[in-house]
């Protein structure tokens, strides 16, 4: 566990270090989630009766296309620098990677998600934020960056890789979405405590259950 | 290379197997042409009118039948892929392979019947339902399934990123069927689908329904076979090409 621990903590620090220094994913991911909401506005017209209903599905939709950049980027690099060889030379198992990458991705997300969270309650003038919202958007991208890990690995190596990782990422992030959506609905107040408990638990499920087969198949794609 | 210095009248013992592969195939070939003749009388012509939803239900006996193959074809994709991942040979690949195509194409028909069946039944076109949704689902990851194979750099990492979909993918399925279920039931009632009432078919209509569930089986043995027949013929035809670009 202990030779997990250090590679892991490592490589995430590698790539928050690089995007300290560079802030590309960060900038243009935030500029382009606060575009998914101005566009959503005109198109659905949001009036402040509706806001309940509407807001969490808006959230969800910036949230994932937003994720699906910042995935994009944490392969990408690897591969047009020539790193990716350099890492997987690393005397770490596969296993160290996969989550090396996952955690940087996680926190990434988080990052982005946290100042387009508080943009986002100006903008559609919710009263939004609450604990409960917050565990939901922490275990959603929790398994968003599990999947998306593993897809941008796969879509990296393909040709027109940009369109490859939502065609990968979307049809199987479909429960995440929907719970997703359901627990943020429940948590600004459109739904009881039951109904969050519930949704909540499935995504507690289908993290855990990604979180067990990705870094398994994960080992087996990077083979050269 | 040995097969072009062998004299051409010795049969070996592969020119052997591939004639009985080929038996095998025209066997099933003619057997699905029959039951499939057979299998249009009894649709159109022996199968009574349906009380409620008049000629329109006949769509049941393609619709059905061609949905559980589909089912049965991911599950060889999915039993291909783990055999491939982990034994690596090129067989279990082409037969994963193979059965992904069969499965999107009837997943395809299933989804066509299934639109035109729903409009004059529900009237409808499409309802946000588990079973619709979860296959909807599913036809696009196994589109993406074949997407990537055509994309990879070369076919060995294809058939690998593949082979990662083919298995993730069917493990979604259950998931993507309870989510959406929990789904609908909080903001609708459930929609009572025209197969709700499936155990109070009458004799007639079920095996009716049955023996097209056997001739879509025969037409989906006869497909894969023929699929990984020219599979194999790919494969060898490169391998070909790979030894005399290797030469050269």
């Amino acid at each position: 566990m202990r030779g997990l621990v250090r590679p892991v903590l490592l490589l995430a620090w590698k790539d928050l270090l690089l995007e300290l220094r560079t802030r590309d994913i960060v900038s243009s991911v935030l500029v382009f989630g606060v575009l998914v909401v101005v566009i959503f506005n005109f198109a659905l017209k949001v009036t402040p009766s509706q806001v309940d209903q509407l807001a969490p599905g808006i959230l969800w939709v910036a949230f994932a296309f937003a994720g699906i950049l910042a995935m994009n980027r944490a392969f990408v690099l690897e591969k047009d620098r020539g790193s990716l060889e350099g890492l997987l030379l690393l005397p770490v198992s596969r296993d160290a990677l996969y989550f090396g990458k996952l955690l940087g991705t996680f926190l990434f997300m988080l990052a982005v998600e946290a100042v387009l969270l508080p943009v986002f309650i100006v903008l559609l003038n919710f009263a939004g934020f609450s604990g409960g919202l917050a565990l939901a958007i922490l275990l959603a991208t929790l398994g968003f960056a599990a999947v998306g890990t593993l897809f941008s690995a796969i879509a990296v190596h393909t040709r027109s890789r940009e369109i490859m990782l939502p065609v990968l990422f979307f049809p199987v992030v479909v429960p995440v979405v929907i719970a997703a959506v359901e627990a943020s609905k429940a948590a600004i107040g459109a739904g009881g405590m039951v109904e969050y408990g519930r949704w909540l638990g499935l995504l507690g499920a289908f993290d855990a259950i990604f979180l067990v087969i990705c870094p398994w198949v994960f080992g087996l794609i990077l083979e050269e | 290379m040995e097969r072009a210095e062998s004299k051409p009248h010795v049969e070996t013992a592969e020119d052997r197997a591939r004639a009985g592969y080929n038996r095998l195939s025209n066997a099933l070939l003619v057997a699905s042409g029959v039951a499939m003749l057979l299998n249009l009388y009894l649709i159109f012509i022996y199968a009574p009118l349906d009380a409620t939803q008049g000629q329109v239900y006949r769509a049941l006996f393609v619709h059905v039948p061609l949905a559980w193959i589909s089912f049965l074809a991911f599950g060889i994709t999915f039993v291909g892929s783990v055999m491939y991942l982990w034994k690596g040979s090129r067989r279990w690949d082409a037969l994963a392979l193979s059965s992904a195509e069969i499965g999107v194409l009837f997943t395809t028909l299933v989804l066509v019947t299934g639109v035109f069946w729903a409009k004059p039944i529900w009237g409808t076109w499409w309802q946000w339902e588990p079973r619709l949704t979860t296959t909807l689902i599913l036809w696009l990851i196994y589109v993406a399934y074949l997407m990537v194979r055509s994309y990879a750099p070369n076919p060995r990492q294809g058939a690998r990123y593949a082979a990662v979909i083919g298995i993730i993918g069917l493990i979604d399925v259950p998931i993507v069927y309870f989510s959406v279920e929990w789904w609908r039931s909080v903001h609708f009632p459930h929609v009572v689908g025209p197969l709700a009432d499936e155990g109070t078919l009458p004799a007639s209509m079920r095996s009716v329904l049955m023996f097209s569930l056997i001739t879509f089986t025969l037409l989906f043995a006869y497909l894969l076979r023929e699929r990984l027949a020219l599979k194999r013929t790919e494969d060898a035809l490169k391998d070909l090409r790979d030894t005399v670009e290797s030469k050269q």
